[in-house]
């Protein structure tokens, strides 16, 4: 199945502000964090500033993101992993409550007790862990539930490549594909955890082999490309609608940014991001629309400034919203 | 209509009445199918609402906790065992980090009405991996509610408060108490049973037994253990007040800090371990209210002394509070203030 014209603009769109979020929060998390300005000697303070905390940013994922929310609806569930922002955004989690959560103002989606890598929105039906690999039990619920019920929503687990060798991943394939659940399993493989290459961790080198020994589908994304991974997305989607059961697709991707901001990336190659941004998908796909027709510079200008100002309206919203008071951390414990 | 059940009939009564009420509920768990539970709580379950809700799952606690997890945050409500408390070790990230925190890292803008059972006790010579107790575990992270059955009755009446509650409950039962056929057990457990469904609120402590001269705390099969030896300190001419907690979390303070300002003498009975546990909770409770309660003898504590369960007899029996320690523990109580003795002693 290709993107139809429709959904080629939606991807393209969403990418841009996927990336511009992204930029964006890369320079509002330094703010108040780097010298002079904090305990003399540090280089870094992760707890200063307006938005505290570690930050995992996902410049240049953008790809698996909305190539696979694409094809999803409101009813069906997505839970993402500890970097979870393009998900968040491509599910349609709307930017002012999930940026107000990041500041942790009384206005964000978990009125500032979950922070960026704890974001819920049950309207938009998404949810994120901060534990590498739990985003695959849930997602079988979900799609427990939506079995049970008898309707055809289905549910994503987001995951990084690291998460494959945790004990949930391969629980969970077997009772996804054991009960036929209409879920699909994303493994986004940027070849990093943390600092840990793939080559290093992993016995084999595409994880969508894996699928097979769980007797189920499993599609290697060879391209850090959206319309690559639409038609992956659209094959497992359609198999998980129709109550066939679950698919694993694996997608080669790029991370443009350290693992966490303030990661000194000493790891990686020298000059490695630089290639990587060569490559970028959000041009290429832009050259695509280009190319059909689609696209032209005033409309790319257009469409640019208003993911541009959709963010940062967000992070105005947040800059202005209320803290919570201190007391209100005893709240919602239980409900 | 009333009739004698015993604890594992009463849960799995709950069960059955509110599947039969709400169609968003079901059970998953290893052996609740064909088995009936292993400690029978799901017993007779498959027959009446078939496997698409009495849901037998492979042994992957992380995968069905985490997705009894997934189904209660879209609004089912599953009931999950975890067979034996002790496997919390497998599984705890799904318990502690997701279950326990979702609804407080979501600013309680979601619902999380899951239930998650389990079998916790010694007493039979299963040795430290299937023997503990944990409720204190449990209850000292925040975001569970901890319930704790003593007897058929308030099994029932629990259960049927616990699934239709909107947050996590973790729902213990001791295996000692269920009524099994082949284990042991003590038999006040069983108990007449109202047919009809009724729930018991958490958080309300059941005064067992009345009494003037010491306060028994205590819960789960201890409450049993702790009658049988109010019986014999009676015979003794010593008075026992019995408060079972039923629920860890919530606690009940207001009926122990009454109870205990009545009696001035408290003795905690547990089974779970000694120390950083429910019976130095229980104590605080006490300490930071010494202002209002006059206590006529140091607290005293009867728990697992800080050792995994042995499998020995002799060892076992000597490690988990008996009638005889706690009878013991009693009359040192109500005999002359004293300092507190050590564990041992009163294990003598």
């Amino acid at each position: 199945m290709t993107p139809s014209n429709a959904q080629l603009l939606w991807m393209y769109q969403t990418m841009v502000e996927i990336r511009d979020y992204e930029e964006t929060m890369a320079k509002v998390y330094l703010e108040g964090k780097l010298p002079p300005n904090v305990q003399k000697g540090l280089a870094f303070d992760i707890g200063a500033g307006p938005v505290p905390g570690e930050m995992h940013l996902a410049a240049g994922q953008e790809p698996v993101a909305v190539g696979v929310c694409a094809h999803l609806r409101i009813d069906d569930t997505v839970v993402g992993a500890h970097r979870p922002h393009h998900f968040a955004i491509a599910k349609g989690v709307p930017l002012n409550e999930m940026t107000a959560e990041m500041f942790g103002k009384d206005t964000g989606l978990g009125r500032g007790k979950g922070g960026h890598m704890h974001l819920f929105d049950p309207a938009h039906k998404f949810s994120c862990s901060g534990i590498v690999g739990a985003s695959m039990p849930p997602a079988c619920g979900a799609a427990l539930a939506a079995k049970k019920r008898g309707t055809d929503a289905v549910a994503v687990a987001f995951f990084g490549e690291g998460a494959t060798n945790q004990g949930a991943f391969h629980e969970s394939m077997n009772l996804a594909a054991l009960w036929k659940l209409p879920v699909i399993f994303v493994c986004e493989d940027n070849k990093y955890a943390i600092s840990v290459e793939k080559s290093v961790s992993t016995s084999i080198e595409w994880n969508s082999d894996r699928a097979v020994a769980y007797g189920m589908p499993g599609i290697g994304v060879a391209e850090n490309d959206a319309v690559a991974v639409f038609k992956a997305a659209a094959t497992a989607v359609a198999r998980a609608r129709s109550g066939a059961g679950p698919t694993l697709i694996e997608v080669k991707t790029d991370r443009y940014l350290g693992h966490f901001q303030g990661d000194p990336e000493t790891y990686r190659p020298k000059g490695e991001t630089a290639t990587l941004r060569k490559n970028d998908p959000i041009p290429r796909l832009g050259a695509q629309l280009r190319e059909l027709g689609l696209l032209d510079d005033d409309a790319d200008k257009a469409l640019r400034k208003a993911a541009r100002d959709r963010v940062a309206a967000a992070y105005d919203f947040a800059r202005k919203s209320p803290y919570p008071k201190p007391e209100d951390a005893l709240l919602h414990v239980f409900i | 209509m009333t009739r004698k059940l015993t604890m594992a009939q009463a849960v799995s009564e709950a069960i059955a009445q509110e599947m039969s009420r709400d169609p968003e509920v079901f059970v998953m768990g290893e052996d609740v199918g064909k088995y009936g539970g292993i400690f029978s709580a799901t017993s007779g379950l498959l027959d009446k609402f078939g496997k698409d809700r009495i849901m037998d799952t492979p042994i992957s606690e992380t995968a069905f906790i985490g997705a009894g997890i997934g189904a209660a945050a879209d609004g089912m409500r599953p009931i999950v065992e975890l067979m034996f408390v002790d496997f919390f070790g497998v599984c705890m990230d799904m318990i502690y980090n997701h279950m326990a925190k979702n609804i407080y890292m979501a600013g309680g803008n979601i619902r999380l009405p899951m239930v998650l059972m389990a079998g916790i006790g010694g007493g039979y010579n299963d040795a430290a991996q299937h023997s503990q107790c944990l409720y204190a575990t449990f209850a000292h992270m925040p975001g569970m509610k901890v319930v704790v059955p003593s007897n058929a009755y308030d099994a029932k009446g629990l259960m049927m408060q616990a699934i239709r509650d909107d947050n996590p409950v973790v729902f213990l039962f001791h295996k000692g108490i269920m009524g099994l056929s082949w284990m042991s057990y003590f038999e006040g457990s069983t108990n007449e049973v109202p047919e009809a469904p009724y729930t018991i609120p958490f958080g309300e402590a059941r005064i067992v037994r009345e009494g003037a001269d010491v306060t028994i705390v205590t819960l789960s099969q201890m409450v049993q253990k702790a009658v049988l030896a109010a019986e014999e300190l009676a015979a003794a001419g010593i008075s026992v007040e019995i408060v079972d907690l039923r629920t860890v979390v919530p606690l009940d303070k207001d009926t122990i800090l009454r109870s205990v300002r009545k009696t001035g003498r408290l003795l905690i009975a547990d089974e779970d371990y000694l120390s950083y546990g429910l019976s130095g909770e229980i104590a605080a409770v006490i300490a930071e209210n010494l202002d209002s309660v006059a206590l006529k003898a140091p607290i005293r504590r009867l728990a697992v002394p800080d050792v995994p369960i042995p499998f020995s007899r002799p060892l076992e029996q000597f490690v988990i509070p008996q009638v005889s320690a706690i009878v013991a523990a009693a009359r040192a109580l109500v005999a002359a203030p004293q300092p507190a003795i050590s564990l041992e002693e009163t294990h003598a």
